[in-house]
């Protein structure tokens, strides 16, 4: 064998001798090149024909793209769909995205052929898109559905430009979730202060449970504890301001927040950046840990049997003269993209999805969620139903989310690592505190 | 260094070989008045071609992103609406992004890895398959499997066995071991499960350069008395240079494409950051922060151009000889 001198000798030298230096003709060789000539006129053609076709194109459909791409939330649209096109006369083409993705596409999808309504979320999550002219302004739609909404759904539908962007449908609130017949059994009682909770999670300790499930795999469920106690430390309007970028991380409330939080770490789950919320919401249900800091949609976790077993109880009050009457709750719900193709059918889509019998429809395929329309029929509502909506009700401020309260470049690419390091090591507060204050300048500057 | 000159050179493949014997004797104007119409679209083609796709995808897309990571542009809207701001990306990569110090420790530990362990082991299962034991079908089969599997795959495989509540791991050796989340175990966990990939792959490549050996030149190193271990590091690896070479790349090549693998696991957070995940995770999903990504990009291009140009300075220095 000659020494190849080169990789691509040797690496020709590894294509055995039947399968390759077949006589390479120069007629071949030309069909070969004219072929490679025409195959970017055929892509092109082929984006064009996928363009419109994802598009679906007039006729009076109007497309709806969606991220509710698990079973119970599919099975949920599928039958919206189907309420919508029997209500308004319209055809509806629904355009299933997987959940992770349509999130991680989002600015390439609104900037290229969106569909005409799509799925989205409430609050600065909402108005950052919309600010910068990715959805359609859908004031006139509030003027008839509004007043079946209640002003903190409106406000958070609002863009920064006091216009309306948003219809909410559903929304879910977090709080700490138990099993019901677990703390019957052992004579657990709700804590109504946080000194109360840890006193129950030290019993539970001894009692050979996990006192606080604790996930934070994915990065987003770590963001729920912070908030709950930021909100019970600083009060809402704390929050507000801190996730718009206008207060200071270094604030020593801040720094109370994480040293609050360092309290409860030796209560809560270990190893729970390996974990995901699922992971973690299982020992809630197998009644190996005692209570969990989520969102009511633990709720798609349990056998429909064990539906009933699910109770919570508001985070806790910490401090007596902030209370404990801020709620987290984010909303879902839909906006209409830039230039939709079909406008009047999208609003009319727009004014089903807004109005109480969407309501029913969605609440009633998926009890993971809470009807956003106060007109919404609740006498199907599960009792963790009856009492979500009662709690969200009574609640005077409503928060969305950290990822969904802030600008999602600050939320994905600061928060998300700074808590995971947090969690990890959670002595250097200051340390912290500091590195995503100047990286959230460096991020809302620009 | 033929192959990227192979399209550059398509058009002399009309001087070799004059087919029809009545012009052999044609002087050199002629020969080129020969390329009838036809093979003139035929070199042209194949000059434009590779040409236009390699401007296109390679060269226009590295540009941009160098010049995007002096700009703050969000990905939303048309590039106008950037603003230029100099070198402020780069000063915060290295003055106020925590996670960049651990990327580039990790990258050139993953270097590390993959040379130490990797390599060794790859042309030690390569030497003793050669060998011809009883069995080594199997073995080399067996050691080849992870190689088709796709890192993405192998993150996930491997999960299985890591995983603290479910994993085998745990469940044999009664441990409560956070392979994936610990920072201090997941950066191993990952390069273990890396390196089961890459022995097959540096296996398969010295196995076929093994091969190629001359045996008169192990008989001959036989003859004059030296062992088996002296034949194979004074006789049989260095006539193995160009595959040292090779693998010498391919390592290289790996550990700065390490990505799926992690990504994977956590989307390269928490211990498992890399160059390649920080460029991701700023620029793909809702975060679009494009210029501070391309920055990052930047970054990574210019470590690659450090390895790319050793590469083809040795390459080149072996060819002229």
């Amino acid at each position: 064998m000659n020494r190849p001198s080169t990789e691509s000798e040797y690496l020709a030298g590894l294509v055995p001798a039947s399968a390759g230096r077949h006589g390479f003709s120069r007629r071949s060789m030309l069909r070969g090149s004219l072929l490679a000539a025409g195959l970017p006129a055929l892509l092109a053609a082929c984006g064009d024909g996928g363009g419109s076709g994802g598009g679906g194109g007039g006729g009076g459909e109007v497309t709806l793209g969606s991220n509710f791409s698990d079973e119970v939330p599919l099975k949920t649209m599928n039958a919206m769909v189907a309420a919508a096109e029997e209500q308004q006369d319209i055809s509806v083409k629904l355009n299933t995205i997987d959940h992770t993705t349509f999130q991680n596409n989002i600015n390439n999808y609104l900037q290229g052929s969106p569909d005409d309504v799509f799925s989205w979320f409430a609050g600065y999550r909402m108005q950052f898109f919309a600010a910068q002219g990715l959805a359609s302004d859908i004031s006139d739609i509030w003027e008839t559905i509004g007043s079946d909404y209640t002003e903190a759904f409106k406000k958070a539908s609002t863009g920064e430009d006091g216009k309306q962007y948003f219809v909410p449908t559903t929304y879910g609130p977090w709080a700490v979730f138990y099993r019901k017949s677990l703390w019957q059994e052992r004579g657990y009682q709700a804590p109504e202060t946080l000194d109360e909770m840890k006193t129950l999670a030290t019993q539970m300790q001894q009692d050979g449970l996990v006192p606080l499930a604790f996930a934070d795999k994915e990065g987003w469920p770590a963001m729920g504890t912070f908030d709950q106690l930021n909100m019970r430390l600083n009060g809402y309007q704390f929050h507000v301001d801190l996730m718009a970028g206008e207060e200071s991380w270094t604030d020593p409330k801040v720094k109370n927040v994480f040293d609050t939080w360092r309290g409860l770490l030796p209560l809560s789950q270990s190893d729970s950046l390996g974990r995901t919320w699922q992971e973690a919401a299982t020992g809630i249900v197998n009644k190996t840990s005692g209570m969990m800091v989520i969102g009511s949609f633990i709720s798609q976790q349990f056998d429909e049997a064990d539906q009933d077993d699910i109770d919570f109880f508001n985070f806790p009050e910490i401090d007596p003269a902030i209370g404990a009457d801020a709620v987290e709750a984010p909303i879902d719900g839909f906006m209409m993209s830039e230039r939709p193709r079909n406008e009047d059918g999208a609003r009319e889509l727009l004014l089903y999805l807004g109005s109480p019998e969407n309501g029913v429809v969605q609440t009633t395929n998926d009890p993971s969620g809470i009807a956003a329309n106060t007109e919404s029929d609740r006498s199907h509502y599960t009792e963790l139903q009856k009492k979500c909506a009662d709690f969200v009700a009574n609640a005077k401020s409503i928060s969305q989310f950290m990822d969904r309260d802030t600008r999602p470049d600050f939320a994905s690419t600061v928060m998300i690592p700074s808590l995971q390091s947090f969690i990890q090591n959670p002595n250097d507060i200051d340390g912290l505190c500091t590195q995503i204050e100047n990286q959230k300048k460096s991020i809302f500057t620009s | 260094m033929s192959s990227p000159d192979l399209p550059l050179a398509a058009p002399q493949t009309a001087h070799p070989a004059p087919s029809a014997g009545s012009h052999e004797s044609s002087g050199k104007n002629q020969r080129v008045r020969r390329l009838t119409g036809r093979d003139r679209l035929v070199v042209v083609l194949m000059v434009a071609i590779p040409t236009v796709v390699v401007v296109g995808l390679i060269w226009l897309p590295a540009i941009a992103s160098v010049l995007l990571s002096f700009t703050d542009w969000n990905g939303v809207g048309s590039l106008a609406d950037a603003k230029v701001i100099g070198l402020q990306n780069y000063t915060d990569v290295f003055t106020i992004y925590p996670p960049f110090k651990p990327a580039v420790e990790h990258n050139l530990l993953w270097l590390v890895v993959m040379f130490v362990v990797a390599t060794p082991l790859g042309i030690l299962f390569a030497v003793l398959i050669d060998k011809e034991l009883k069995g080594s079908r199997f073995y080399q089969t067996a050691l080849y499997l992870p190689v088709v599997l796709s890192l993405a795959l192998i993150g996930f495989i491997w999960q299985l066995m890591y995983s603290r509540d479910q994993g085998l791991i745990n469940a044999v050796l009664g441990t409560q071991v956070d392979f994936y989340g610990d920072p201090r175990w997941n950066i191993w966990a990952a390069l273990f499960a890396t390196c089961w990939r890459q022995v097959g792959y540096v296996m398969l490549l010295y196995l076929a350069g093994l091969k190629g050996v001359d045996a008169s030149l192990k008989e001959a190193a036989q003859m004059d008395g030296a062992n088996q271990v002296q034949t194979f590091f004074r006789i049989v690896f260095p006539v193995m240079r160009p595959i040292n070479i090779i693998v010498l790349v391919i390592t290289v090549i790996e550990s700065l494409r390490a990505f799926d693998l992690v990504w994977i696991i956590n989307q390269g957070r928490n211990g498992l950051e890399l160059l390649a995940t920080l460029v991701t995770a700023n620029i793909v999903g809702e975060a679009s922060r494009i210029g501070f990504g391309s920055a990052l990009a930047t970054i990574m291009l210019l470590i690659s151009l450090v390895f790319i140009s050793i590469y083809l300075t040795v390459v080149m220095r072996e060819d002229e000889r």
